[in-house]
């Protein structure tokens, strides 16, 4: 092969993977639809959302559909939007930030578009988070997690709102990272720590904040490593650590890669317990090499232990989706909810146009709701003010939630 | 410390007997037909989604945990679906190409692999995720007690043996049997071959199922050790076993086992020792790559290109 050939191969190789990249699957998914009475009289408005539909997080992200699905077809029965109908537009992001960026282009250059529940991973509401600022559309995300989103890049130092209409109901790693180590170390006794992340910007930012608690309480972390959020073969890194005598491995990332991960620590003899953050609490995580044992923090209560959620709970179930809510299914639905009461109030009995944009963003601003996962109201940067977190434990096949709590600083 | 660097050396040797097994297939389709088969990575995908459709669809509840017999069916069908595809591959892909201008089949082979990797997405149930792989071999880790101890798991040596054992037939098969000379005289010259006799579609043909067998069996034993498998595992592992090929000199055999060996150790030794540590070891088989092509332009073992009309 002449090195002319090498160049030209591999830039068409570079060409094709793009390429691979850019199917999007257009999923209505199954609900109860609109067949209510209200007046529509005004036309459609739009609620958009982007997040993995395919792809590995699909099981997340599917659950968000549905979720927010739940959510508008309940506002269209309930006519709580007066004189519009609302439809619901998900896209597929595959939670790559590229195919956000595609999506949210597509959602921001309709008009109809008045807001968007997502994302679901940072990395990917980096990329989407400006774009629709730049139109006034608001974003509401129930599982971004990275504090730069809100506060900015100088976040624990000197916070800046960087997208007036971006706003989360889920915690930040300035909270989770932290929350994880007091239960690991406090309360599992764990000493030793290895830390691991996938170098995404949720992975290396939860490892971080997580680290820089973990030492305050005294805990030694004795490594930090780094592996591909495509990698299956961890050999490499748990060779490097398995010398340094570990208690406990801490991953940031998500369960595609902690649960094959937690499996090849097992099986070099590493029976230490593998924490991580929201992004392994799914089921998935154990069926992929979890195992028993494993902990993982998440934003908000578990569903079933809050009496708020009992109803959402209920009418998911009604509703008859062919795939569970998840772990961001309460926080999804509160999410689209914040956007559709905030839609009622801009709107009142006027009609919607660009100018009530703004309206829109003030209104969700000053939510106070009653939502499925408690009390939902946001701070001056967009960041919600429930600070409940729990966290969870393999037990037989999936995780079950072990304690709940508000974190209270450190 | 002593055992640590021994456990890198001995993970670098089951992934690079992994990738070598992979590299076989690019370097023999390069060696007869000039191709770079960038759907070979796909083949392999197949292999290891045809041999977990046999597990979770075809074998009987009785037989799935006891692996002597769920190994070989496995591995048979995982070899199967892999010759099926690839041979189909090559009869509705690349024959009508023959001939054509070598951009044309490289191009076909990018389509080909985007194809095979869509198809299993959609068609393969819950494919869109990563799925869980069945435990096909004797569970469980050997920890050599050697200093912090050398963990090994069965399956793991079950890769390197299969892998190294399956190299060498291949080597003997195309060094001594008439159908082997056969391949070797269509590597070097395709129109004198054709003169003494040699059907080359046969020998094509044969060789695109070789490297597909080589490549489900490595699917197997891919999905039996990490206990997961994915729709992107072909091209990732795929884009190592070409660096590989190309590493150890392409058209060479024992040039794709000594490549794949040599990305596995740098890859393994690479994150353990080498500054940036795990998150730049794909960095350093490349640099390797470039260091070795700067010297040796056709590899380890390759011949320097002949020109061809």
């Amino acid at each position: 092969m002449t090195r002319r050939r090498t160049i030209v191969t591999a830039a068409i190789l570079a060409g094709a993977l793009g390429l691979t990249a850019c199917g999007t699957n257009r999923n209505e998914g199954a609900g109860t639809g609109g067949g209510s009475s209200c007046d529509t009289s005004k036309g459609t408005l739009v609620i958009g959302m982007v997040a993995p539909l395919s792809g590995s997080l699909s099981a997340l992200g599917l659950g968000m559909r549905n979720s927010t699905k739940l959510a508008v077809d309940q506002a269209n029965q309930k006519c709580t939007v007066k004189g519009y109908k609302i439809d619901f537009q998900p896209e597929d992001d595959q939670a790559t930030a590229q195919i956000a960026g595609q999506a949210a282009t597509k959602l921001s250059s309709d008009p109809n578009v008045v807001g968007v529940v997502g994302t679901l991973n940072s990395s990917t509401a980096q990329t989407v988070a400006p774009i629709l600022d730049a139109k006034k559309i608001v974003m509401v995300s129930p599982a971004n997690t990275n504090p730069t989103l809100t506060l900015g890049q100088a976040a624990t130092t000197a916070p800046a709102r960087p997208f007036k209409t971006y706003f989360r109901v889920a915690t930040t790693d300035l909270v989770q990272g932290p929350f994880g180590a007091q239960y690991l170390i406090q309360k599992a006794g764990k000493k030793n720590i290895a830390v691991i992340n996938d170098g995404k910007t949720y992975g290396a930012g939860l490892a971080a904040t997580f680290s820089a608690e973990a030492t305050k309480l005294g805990a030694k972390v004795v490594a930090q490593e780094r592996v591909g959020e495509k990698d299956t073969d961890f050999s490499g890194v748990i060779a490097k650590i398995r010398p340094l005598n570990p208690d406990a491995v801490y991953y940031g990332g998500e369960y595609p890669v902690a649960g094959p991960l937690s499996a090849q620590l097992a099986g070099a003899g590493l029976n230490i317990p593998l924490m991580g953050g929201d992004g392994i609490v799914d089921k998935q995580f154990v069926a992929l090499g979890g195992r028993v044992g494993d902990l993982a923090t998440n934003v908000g209560a578990p569903a079933d232990q809050l009496p708020s959620a009992a109803t959402f709970i209920s009418d998911y179930k009604a509703a008859n989706f062919a795939e569970e809510f998840s772990a961001y299914g309460v926080l999804t639905y509160d999410a689209a909810n914040v956007i559709i009461n905030g839609l009622a109030t801009a709107v009142g009995t006027g009609t919607f146009d660009d100018s009530k944009r703004q309206a829109l963003i003030d209104a969700v601003q000053a939510t106070k709701l009653d939502g499925a996962s408690g009390a939902v109201a946001f701070d001056q940067y967009g960041d919600t003010t429930n600070k409940v977190l729990t966290v969870y434990g393999v037990k037989g096949d999936n995780f079950a939630p072990i304690e709940t709590g508000t974190f209270s600083g450190s | 410390m002593l055992s640590t660097l021994l456990s890198q050396i001995i993970n670098g040797l089951v992934l690079g007997s992994l990738i070598g097994l992979i590299a076989l297939g690019y370097t023999m389709v390069y060696g007869i037909v000039q191709l770079i088969n960038f759907a070979h990575g796909e083949i392999f995908m197949v292999g290891a989604y045809g041999g977990l459709a046999m597990f979770s669809y075809l074998l009987p509840t009785a037989l799935k945990n006891q692996w002597y017999f769920a190994l070989p069916i496995l591995l048979i069908a995982g070899a199967a679906v892999s010759v099926l595809v690839a041979v189909a591959m090559e009869r509705l892909a690349y024959r009508p190409l023959r001939g054509a201008p070598r951009l044309a089949p490289l191009i076909t082979a990018l389509g080909v692999s985007v194809a095979l990797q869509e198809a299993v997405r959609v068609f393969y149930p819950n494919a869109t995720a990563a799925l869980p792989f069945p435990n096909i071999f004797v569970p469980g880790t050997l920890i050599i007690p050697f200093g912090d101890g050398i963990p090994i798991r069965y399956s793991a040596m079950l890769l390197v043996v299969v892998s190294l054992a399956l190299a060498f037939a291949l080597n003997s098969f195309v060094e001594r049997s008439r159908m082997g000379r056969a391949m070797r005289a269509t590597a070097q010259d395709p129109d004198v071959a054709r003169l003494m006799g040699v059907d080359p579609d046969r020998v094509i043909v044969l060789t695109f199922a070789l490297g597909g067998a080589l490549a489900g069996v490595g699917g197997i034993l891919y999905g039996g050790l990490y206990n997961t498998v994915n729709i992107d595992m072909g091209f990732q592992n795929g884009i190592f076993a070409f660096t590989a090929a190309v590493l150890g000199g392409i058209g060479s055999i024992r040039g794709a086992i000594v490549g794949g060996l040599a990305i596995g150790l740098v890859k393994a030794l690479g994150g353990q020792y080498l500054p940036g540590g795990t998150a730049y070891d794909y960095v350093w088989i490349f640099v390797v790559l470039i260091v070795v092509l700067v010297f040796r332009p056709q590899g380890f073992f390759g011949e320097t290109e002949r020109v061809r009309a």
